[in-house]
């Protein structure tokens, strides 16, 4: 059975419309016979089938207007074949549909799949896009616009390019130069006669970091109002199921508590939402998606803070890849921009280091952070009976302005819960 | 009929394979496989035939955008054309010309132009070229009735008249220059009484005729390649199809096609030779085999053949790669 | 010392002398010696086969011209002067350019076109223009525009040796110029731009008529204490962009002067140039001088207004100075 179809009648015709059959189903037809009238922009033209059989079923109608390879009949090798009649049935799987609003649904803000991958692609995330489409869709456009930096809000200077160059390798601030050239411009002259600044060794990167680390924590110093809530969590349970599951995995796939305490915070911070927010031009932004950041001790000094995102999502066993992947990347630098800056709380784990607690500084724009100790055997009492048990001592850092204790110590509580049925993680 | 059964038999056989090889590009053309322009030469193939075979293998042809009945007698293998209206690598203009643009060094085969009334200059160059060189060439160049309008043409004929260049003017008078009738686009419907202004002997004959043309073509080529002076022939002759693929023929009714029609050259051909008993239908039959066999595997061919590669692109914009 | 025109000739003697396969075809290049007496004595010297007067009929005999390259000679077709040479437009974009490429690379058009072009004759609006950036913007083709005695010489006999049509810009003003010319001496390549004077604050890039021009600039603003250097483009299909680049990366300003009209020129052309590869080289805008956009008129102070002169240039030079 072959199909006939939408013939290219000439180099710039994308689509004809079918004004005529001038078969009917039943009919037998040779090569070379006229098969349909077909219309395009400069006029009517009667087209030839290039198959000898018999009209099966005709697709599409009379007045129908289709691109060029739509198939217009079926036309068979043999007798009469079954089917509807050969007028105005449904259009086929070889007419092109128009593509409608046919999105998976995936929840959360309206956008087509192609826009979540590209969302994805530029690490932009849905929730803090503004959808410009019909009804708040979020459009293609909409994603690059968020992915884009802030524009640089400094006054632009009237200087050339090779000035500027030239500018940049001396380490001379153009912004106090004089122009001298064409239009008041500065040209390289300017530059060249301007009394360079001394001499500075450029930073290293760490002590860049280091300067940074600095300013930032300053800034929460000053800015804000911190509040402590300590409580000790027994992890007897979580170790004890860790050791189970690590025993059906293999070496690189086993997890390690750390991966337990973070999935934990990500689900308490789902049930307590005032700690899963920032603080922004004097607003709480609460975010609907939770993204927890990690403290990560950096070779040769320096400390990042890049967030897993989505820490409530996904088996613990891709988290745990996630999670190694991040500090690898963290170590090699390789960081995306929206791991640096969509963190809605850090957890700081020292627990490596063996110490028993950590009393940590909010890292702005956050407004919360959870501090982790060592796991170690302290004695404890069950059931009226001193024990050894590994218990982890946890401090929450809390924004005053934002939260208070009683919420801070209600986030504790459920950290705590969580942490004593690992297996619902 | 003055002609050998065999000799009878190759005009026949010629004009069956260009009639097959168009009615496949047509189809091939609305599948998309041939793209661009396409202007079949159906029902003009006797004026192809009975010339090509009256030119000798190293007489130059300069001919139009609706070549292929030219380039396929030349001697252009089927499945070169067929590979280069597809735009393949292994095409006779290796994919960069298309159904417009044939192109055969080795068969003096001088293109396959689109400009209209372009070629003729160039015809006159290359007699130039021979007459300078002392070489008894002809170079025939064929053109339209469209072609007659244009200043290329009265220029061509007076410059090779003038310096007695060896050209020989083939002027396929189709009856339209695309969309206009002949008596809506020339001042003087006998087109070959033009040429004898500039001192250019001009004739006429019978285009769906290739019997006729052969000999008329035979018989001005050889006044050309003796005298050296060019001559000028119209073949009255007339297209069965439009003029390109899209082309709803608003300017013609199809009863005129019809009646036309009626002088399809290989239909006359066939019924003059049957009749005389020179050929018998199985002749025809095993023609008609062999055309549809050569086509077939000339589409094989063409799809068979490999794109050039795109970072060959700027080759043969000149003689070395600029850079 | 010899004149333009005398060099065209040299060369055109060596060529019809050594290349049996070359001829001289155009308007009055036979008995009347050659509309700017260029080929005077020629059709004496070699007769009528190889000094061929055509009728006018430029689109045809430039075919022509095609048609007797593609048949294996090296014609040197003349068109009197570039304004006529619209009428053959069709053939040199639609044949010369394409028929290597459009064949598949199985012929080729080793044809040379000679035009006599641009203005300051008083000669009026049909009979001065500058096009050479409409032939340069064809890819197929190539374009040399020689300013000097020695390059109307040298280019000629390379145009002829290119297997590529090559269209030669010779300014009617340059003519009657004076220069050396040494028929002996291993010619530079035709392909490459040349400095013709050294300088270190503005590179000056000129082609063909106002070349000279830039070079009476540069003594002028010599004078004046900036150093100006003068980049003769010589080829314009292809433009070498390497030394044009090389230039005005040691000096970080560029002046281009054109006797096209601004819009669309080849000053364009090379501005984009600068713009895309020494962008952070340039310490001022780029600064075009070009004939204003106006049909060119007879008057001989409305002539002298349009076209680039020493003075509009030396403006420009010191606008892209900057200063006080």
């Amino acid at each position: 059975m072959t199909e006939f179809l939408m013939p290219s009648l000439g180099a710039d015709m994308t689509a004809g419309t079918l004004a005529k059959w001038r078969v009917a189903t039943g009919d037998t037809v040779q090569h070379g016979d006229i098969i349909a009238e077909v219309e395009t922009d400069k006029g009517i033209i009667e087209v030839e089938v290039f198959e000898s059989g018999v009209v099966q079923r005709l697709l599409v109608s009379e007045g129908e207007r289709v691109p060029v390879g739509t198939a217009l009949a079926e036309i068979g090798t043999r007798g009469l074949g079954i089917g509807p009649s050969g007028t105005g049935s449904e259009p086929e799987a070889g007419v092109i549909l128009s593509h409608g609003a046919s999105d998976v649904p995936l929840g959360g803000p309206m956008a087509s799949p192609a826009v979540r991958r590209k969302a994805h692609e530029l690490d932009v995330s849905l929730g803090r896009v503004r959808g410009s489409g019909e009804q708040g869709r979020i459009t293609l456009d909409d994603v690059r616009s968020a992915a884009l930096p802030a524009a640089a809000s400094s006054e632009r200077v009237r200087i050339s390019p090779y000035a500027r160059r030239i500018a940049a390798e001396r380490g001379v601030d153009v912004s106090v130069l004089r122009g001298t050239g064409p239009g008041g411009a500065i040209q390289a002259s300017d530059v060249l006669s301007a009394k360079a600044a001394p001499p500075s060794k450029p930073a290293s990167s760490a002590e860049r970091m280091q300067n940074a680390i600095a300013a930032a924590m300053t800034r929460a110093n000053d800015e804000i109002p911190h509040y402590y809530v300590e409580h000790t969590i027994d992890m007897g349970n979580a170790l004890a199921w860790l050791k189970e599951v690590n025993a059906t995995l293999g070496v690189s796939e086993r997890l390690v508590s750390g991966v337990l305490v973070l999935r934990a915070v990500a689900r308490a911070l789902q049930k307590h939402k005032k700690l899963n927010a920032t603080w922004q031009a004097g607003k709480v932004v609460p975010s609907d998606e939770v993204h927890v950041g990690m403290a990560v001790s950096l070779r040769g000094g320096g400390l990042v803070a890049p967030a897993l995102r989505n820490t409530n999502q996904g088996s613990l066993s891709d988290l745990m890849a996630r999670m190694t992947d991040l500090v690898s990347r963290a170590r090699a630098g390789a960081l995306r921009s929206s791991e640096m800056t969509s963190a809605t709380t850090t957890v700081t784990s020292l627990g490596e280091r063996g110490v028993e607690a950590v009393t940590p500084i909010i890292f702005p724009p956050q407004i919360a952070i959870v501090g982790c100790g060592a796991t170690l055997e302290r004695p404890w009492v069950v059931g009226g009976q001193v024990v050894a048990r590994p218990v982890m001592r946890v401090t929450l850092g809390g924004d005053h302005r934002v939260s208070n204790g009683h919420e801070g110590a209600r986030f504790l509580s459920a950290l705590d819960r969580l942490l004593q049925e690992p297996e619902e993680l | 009929m003055d002609i050998s059964r065999d000799h009878a038999l190759e005009l026949l056989r010629d004009m069956i394979r260009i009639r097959r090889l168009e009615e496949k590009s047509a189809e091939l053309y609305s599948k998309q496989k041939i793209r661009g322009f396409l202007h079949l030469y159906i029902g003009e193939e006797a004026v192809g035939v009975g010339a090509m075979h009256a030119l000798r293998e190293d007489d130059n042809i300069v001919a139009t955008y609706r070549e292929h009945g030219q380039a396929l007698v030349r001697g252009i293998p089927a499945a070169q054309i067929m590979a280069e209206m597809y735009g393949k690598a292994n095409g006779c203009s290796g994919g960069r010309g298309g159904s417009m643009h044939l192109f055969s060094a080795e068969r003096n085969f001088y293109g396959g132009h689109a400009i209209v009334g372009g070629g003729l200059p160039i015809a006159v160059g290359l007699a130039l070229a021979d007459k300078m060189k002392g070489q008894s060439r002809v170079t025939a160049c064929f053109f339209g009735d469209g072609a007659t309008d244009e200043g290329e043409f009265h220029e061509s004929l007076n410059l090779a008249a003038l310096w007695q260049l060896p050209v020989l003017f083939l002027c396929e008078n189709n009856e339209y220059a695309m969309g206009t009738a002949l008596w809506r686009h020339v001042s003087d419907r006998n087109i070959a009484n033009n040429p004898p202004a500039y001192g250019v002997p001009a004739d006429s004959v019978n285009g769906m005729d290739v019997v006729a043309v052969e000999r008329a073509v035979h018989n001005e080529a050889e006044l050309v390649r003796e005298t050296s002076k060019p001559r000028f022939l119209e073949l009255k002759t007339y297209r069965f199809r439009a003029h390109s693929m899209y082309d709803a023929e608003l300017y013609r009714s199809k009863e005129e096609v019809d009646e036309h029609k009626k002088d399809d050259p290989i239909e006359g051909f066939q019924k003059r030779l049957l009749k005389e008993g020179l050929v018998e239908q199985s002749d025809i039959d095993t023609i008609e085999d062999a055309a549809a066999k050569e086509i077939a595997d000339a589409v094989e061919f063409a799809e068979q053949g490999e794109w050039e590669p795109i970072e060959d692109i700027t080759r043969h914009t000149y003689a070395r790669n600029l850079s | 010392m010899t004149t333009y025109r005398d060099a065209v000739r040299t060369a055109l003697q060596t060529l019809l002398r050594e290349d049996k396969r070359a001829f001289l075809m155009g308007e009055d290049v036979g008995r009347y010696g050659g509309p700017y007496a260029v080929s005077k004595g020629l059709l004496e010297e070699f007769g009528e086969e190889r000094v061929r007067d055509t009728p006018l009929c430029e689109s045809t005999f430039v075919g022509a011209g095609i048609g007797a390259a593609l048949g294996g000679m090296r014609p040197i077709v003349e068109v009197m002067t570039v304004n006529f040479s619209l009428l053959a437009l069709d053939q040199v974009v639609n044949n010369a350019a394409v028929m290597r490429y459009m064949s598949g690379g199985q012929f080729q058009v080793p044809i040379v076109v000679r035009m006599a072009t641009g203005g300051g004759k008083q000669i009026a609006a049909q009979h001065s223009h500058s096009l050479e950036n409409w032939y340069a913007h064809i890819p197929g083709i190539k374009v040399l525009a020689p300013a000097t005695v020695q390059d109307a010489h040298d280019m000629l006999l390379a145009a002829v040796e290119d297997p590529d049509p090559v269209f030669v810009f010779e300014h009617q003003m340059l003519y009657g110029i004076d220069g050396e010319l040494d028929t002996t001496a291993t010619p530079p390549s035709p392909w490459k731009a040349l400095v013709r004077r050294s300088g270190t604050d503005v590179s000056l890039i000129a082609y063909g008529g106002s070349m000279h021009k830039a070079l009476g600039a540069a003594e002028e603003l010599g004078k004046g204490g900036i150093s100006a250097e003068v980049v003769d483009l010589r080829s314009l299909r292809p433009l070498d962009r390497g030394t044009l680049l090389d230039s005005v990366r040691r000096t970080h300003r560029a002046v281009v002067i054109d006797e096209a009209w601004k819009t669309g020129s080849l000053a364009s052309e090379i501005s984009a140039i600068l713009a895309e590869d020494a962008f952070y080289d340039l310490d001022a805008p780029i600064e075009r001088v070009c004939t204003l956009e106006v049909p060119m008129p007879y008057a001989k102070h409305l002539e002298e207004a349009a076209i680039p002169q020493v003075d509009r240039i030396v403006d420009a030079a010191k606008r892209s100075m900057g200063g006080d």
